[in-house]
């Protein structure tokens, strides 16, 4: 009975497939790394700088295919360039930010255009642009899981480190300058954070998950939460059941009638989404509930 | 250079920038660069699902970008609208994907949906795109003094009974038809560029708001042009040149802005940013 229902959620060779194994691992590791840093980036309201740094490492990507260097390097080199341009570019005020992180990833996206265009002529590659922009759960390698998790237990350990000042900061600039925080240099680490941490788990995971874990789960547990270490807790969580549910119904789509798998990036950001919608829908019910008055409450209607 | 082939491409890239060059505007006056990168990106999950069912790209990116315009809209009711930009974004594409892995063979024709390929446009995109494009410019020319009020001043907007909530929709609506119009035509890449860097180094020179408008349409008919020509001579990809003079345009913008702040004594003259702006 037992096996039985086991069978009707996990599909045959689940547990024993190799890549499914290295996706589990690598998935959610860099869904507790991005979950952590996601809160961050949301409470600060840097989500367009998390997005773009993936969508930049496109540009490292290509680049380091036409030099024919790690792919890791050209996207660490990338995270680095783009974080230095945007604070250079930056101003202080959220919608000046806004524009330098539009002006500097219009900028690198026309430069991956001529480099991916490079590439293809160079070595007619089609596949390039999809296995950077998309990447697949499936396909990492296993050689690569200790470096991703090191990296994350290192990002994790720099978020600890700097989670008082970096906090402070973020909640209100004017009180922590007046207590004495460097916001501005802080401010420039926490990018530089970020950078590292979306080049981390887009190499691994692909563009589009890396900024799908980075700011859903952190948007959810925030909207469950007021308490920034809860919700740090609690988006590590949300990203990790995102991302093994994702993989999951991904491995068991492949077995369903038609026998077509669906893609693990779509299923991952699927059950992100509606977890979000979820709590989106919750708190607003709740508002409303708020609003009309206490004895609806009272009766838990 | 202005041979057969490449009519189309100067007509709809002149399209692309002067559309890209009003909406741009108010983009970046409200700090709207990443629902202007994100709804271009509607083009590839728009022309993937139009692909499978086999319905007109056009129509498959507009039924995407109005559909993803209203759902910022209404989830960014509630919650951060970056956040929910985000979430939208990711969802566009990972649906794009889902529809791409039922059908592969115009995968790579999808894929220069996001980078662009203007040189291969044909006589009869240029029609509807112009279309498209006019109403959006109309749209902006009719809400012009409240999307301007609720952008600037967004207080005020509310004292005088402007609701900027459903301005802020109306607004992703036009630009999501300003990217319809562009998009299937220029790529995802060239119309967030055009959208950003000619309007905001506009904003550098003047603080006009009429003028600012102008010259960002200008700014980007010129960066379009000089592209298109540089891509004819030299072969190099269309969307390279617009990301790169777009952005060089800002720079050249932000030094200009700065060497005259240093220039006058009018400290906090620079920009219509309320924050900067001089008390009445």
């Amino acid at each position: 009975m037992n096996g039985l229902s086991a069978n009707v959620v996990f599909e045959a060779g689940f547990f024993s497939s190799s890549p499914v194994h290295v996706a589990l691992v690598a998935g959610g590791m860099v869904a507790v790394m991005s979950g952590v840093v996601g809160v961050f980036t949301v409470v600060r309201g840097q989500s367009f700088a998390g997005h773009a740094f993936s969508d930049m490492d496109t540009t490292g990507g290509s680049a380091a295919f036409l030099l024919g260097v790690g792919t890791l390097w050209g996207f660490l080199a990338v995270a680095v360039a783009a974080a230095g341009a945007m604070e250079l570019l930056g101003v202080e005020r959220r919608r000046g930010r806004d524009v330098a992180t539009g002006v500097v990833l219009g900028a690198a996206l026309g430069v991956a255009a001529l480099l991916l265009f490079w590439d293809t002529t160079v070595s007619s590659t089609t596949g390039a642009t999809t296995t950077i922009l998309f990447g697949s759960l499936f396909t990492i390698s296993g050689a690569t899981v200790p470096a991703t998790v090191a990296f994350s237990l290192a990002i994790l350990a720099a978020a600890s480190v700097s989670y008082r000042p970096l906090l402070f900061s973020s909640l209100s600039a004017e009180m922590a300058r007046v207590r004495g925080v460097p916001v501005r240099l802080v401010g420039a680490g926490f990018l530089l954070m970020l950078a590292l941490a979306v080049a981390l788990s887009a190499i691994t995971v692909g563009a589009i998950l890396s900024t799908a874990l980075l700011i859903g789960p952190a948007a959810t547990a925030l909207r469950l939460t007021r308490r920034p270490a809860a919700a740090m807790g609690a988006a590590a969580g949300i990203g990790l059941l995102g991302v093994w549910s994702g993989i999951l119904v991904a491995y068991d789509s492949a077995q369903w009638p038609g026998h077509h798998g669906w893609p693990a990036s779509f299923c991952v950001v699927a059950v992100i989404f509606v977890l979000y919608l979820v709590a989106d829908l919750q708190g607003w019910t709740r508002a409303k509930r708020t609003a009309t008055g206490q004895d609806r409450m009272a009766r838990g209607g | 250079m202005f041979a057969g082939f490449m009519t189309n491409a100067w007509i709809v890239g002149s399209i692309a920038a002067v559309v890209a060059g009003v909406v741009g505007f108010f983009v970046v006056v409200r700090g709207s660069a990443f629902v202007a990168h994100a709804l271009p990106q509607s083009a590839f999950t728009g022309a993937a699902g139009a692909s499978l069912l086999g319905i007109s790209t056009v129509f498959g990116m507009g039924t995407f970008a109005l559909a993803s315009a209203l759902g910022i809209a209404w989830l960014g009711k509630r919650g951060r609208h970056d956040v929910v930009t985000a979430l939208t974004l990711v969802m566009l594409l990972g649906t794009g994907e889902l529809f791409l892995s039922y059908k592969t063979e115009y995968a790579q024709a999808i894929y220069s949906l996001l980078f662009g390929e203007v040189l291969g446009v044909s006589a009869n995109e240029v029609l509807p795109s112009a279309v498209v494009a006019g109403v959006a410019i109309v749209a902006v020319a009719l809400m012009y003094r409240p999307l301007m009020l609720t952008s600037v001043l967004p207080d005020m907007g509310e004292a005088r009974g402007v609701r900027s909530h459903r301005m802020e929709m109306l607004f992703l609506v036009v630009v999501a038809l300003a990217t319809t119009a562009a998009v299937p035509v220029v790529g995802a890449l060239l119309m967030f560029s055009l959208m950003i860097g000619p309007p905001a180094a506009s904003r550098c020179f003047t603080d006009s708001p009429l003028a600012a408008i102008a010259l960002s349409v200008a700014l980007a008919l010129v960066t379009v042009w000089a592209s298109l020509a540089i891509a004819y001579e030299r072969n190099w990809p269309v969307g390279f040149l617009v990301g790169t003079i777009g952005a060089a345009l800002y720079v050249i913008g932000r030094l200009w802005a700065a060497w005259r702040q240093a220039h006058t004594v009018r400290p906090g003259s620079v920009g219509l940013a309320p924050e900067t702006a001089p008390a009445h």
